[in-house]
């Protein structure tokens, strides 16, 4: 093969790689554990979720107000801006077992809830 | 209004420390403050443009809008970050000295200027639509509104604070070591923010190698804390990083290195010029 070739097969095996990448990161959010989260008038519903230890965790929030919120966790290093009435997908790395609390920083001391992971 | 002048302030500071480094690091050069400003002022614009359609970037990418979005400005700032600093490398002396045409120099002074102009808004924009989310998420709640807002525009005025203290820090330093001192401060600014754009990879499920936590010195210093903000800012700090985030570290400093050594010009004999 020449060099020339070389090269132009280049952007294909940049391709397989990413492809492959991807895949891997498909099969990885489908062995995840998913928990619905709602949040209205300043309060997470349900306040505290659990999940089992060392299996991702991928949340998904509802902003049922009418003002944008962002959600965030030091611990568990999330945070992520959800539009009023919108709602967003929080993927969570597998953890240790803990209480890993979240809030909205907009609101930090009364929106507040708990991640348990068992 | 205490809760609000906090919450501005802990997304501005990032934004102040940036500036800060990148006005000392202009100071020699012309016109260098209607760059900046334009900068600061893009960024404050596309800020407004990322919270009005939050919603819809948010959705995008199964919902992996925000963090492929974050991922992909952390990694233009990177690139313009690193081009300065080997751009510095080529032509820093022949700036200061006597080799090249006065006009030449400004042309090319303000090519390196459009790269941290585009750092400068980037950081203005991450930090900046948060600010206005919030902020226009209390002005239209209508409760004590004001109050609020003072305490936001007073968090702003403190990030400006922050801004001009770097930048004054940075200053006293002797013009004859200044280079070098930016040169490691911006490429370890360059380092942080490429293993922060692979913390958003991640976050995303994009990139999903190498994601084992290597160490946890939470209980040493917390990212959350101010001083360990500002470390994350200023040379990437994070009590938990993955092996891919610490991969990506080295990698940046390491070709930042090279690339210095490769284009770098006044130690070696003159090279022909190029463009």
């Amino acid at each position: 093969m020449s060099p020339s070739q070389m090269l132009s097969k280049a952007p294909l095996v940049a391709a397989a790689v990413l492809a492959s990448i991807a895949i891997a990161g498909a099969a990885k959010a489908q062995s995840a554990t998913e928990i619905q989260l709602s949040y209205k008038d300043r309060k997470f519903d349900p306040a505290e979720i659990s999940a089992p230890a060392n299996t991702p965790i991928v949340i998904k929030l509802k902003n049922l107000d009418a003002k944008p919120m962002e959600f965030e966790s030091k611990t568990l290093k999330v945070e992520k801006v959800v539009a009023a009435g919108g709602d967003a997908t929080i993927n969570v790395r597998a953890q240790k077992p803990g209480r890993y609390e979240f809030f909205d920083e907009y609101n930090e001391k009364v929106a507040r809830g708990a991640l348990m992971v068992k | 209004m205490i809760a609000a002048l906090i919450i501005v302030f802990r997304e501005v500071f990032e934004a102040g420390l940036i500036v800060g480094i990148v006005l000392a690091v202009t100071r020699t050069v012309p016109h260098r403050n209607a760059w900046i400003g334009g900068g600061v002022l893009a960024g404050v614009l596309a800020a407004c443009a990322v919270a009005v359609f939050a919603g819809a970037l948010s959705n995008l990418f199964a919902g992996m809008g925000q963090e492929l979005f974050n991922a992909l400005i952390l990694i233009i700032a990177v690139v313009m970050l690193t081009w300065h600093n080997v751009w510095m490398a080529r032509h820093g002396s022949e700036l200061a000295g006597e080799l090249r045409a006065a006009g030449q120099a400004v042309v090319d002074g303000s090519k390196s200027l459009l790269a941290l102009a585009v750092v400068v808004g980037v950081a203005v924009l991450r930090e900046g639509s948060e600010v206005v989310l919030f902020l226009y998420g209390v002005l239209a709640g209508g409760d004590t509104a004001w109050g609020v807002a003072l305490g936001g525009f007073a968090g702003l005025a403190l990030g400006a604070a922050v801004c001009l203290l770097t930048y004054w820090g940075l200053v006293k330093i002797p013009t004859r070591t200044l280079f070098a001192t930016t040169t490691v401060l911006i490429a370890l600014l360059a380092a942080g923010m490429a293993a922060q754009a692979a913390a958003f990879l991640e976050k995303a499920n994009w990139l999903t190698m190498m994601d084992n936590v290597v160490w946890d010195s939470g209980w040493l210093l917390s990212d959350g804390s101010l001083l360990g903000k500002a470390l994350h800012t200023l040379i990437g700090y994070t009590d938990q990083p993955t092996a891919m985030q610490l991969t990506v570290y080295l990698a940046i400093l390491l070709v930042t290195f090279v690339l210095m050594r490769l284009f770098g010009g006044p130690v070696k004999a003159p090279q022909p010029a190029r463009g």
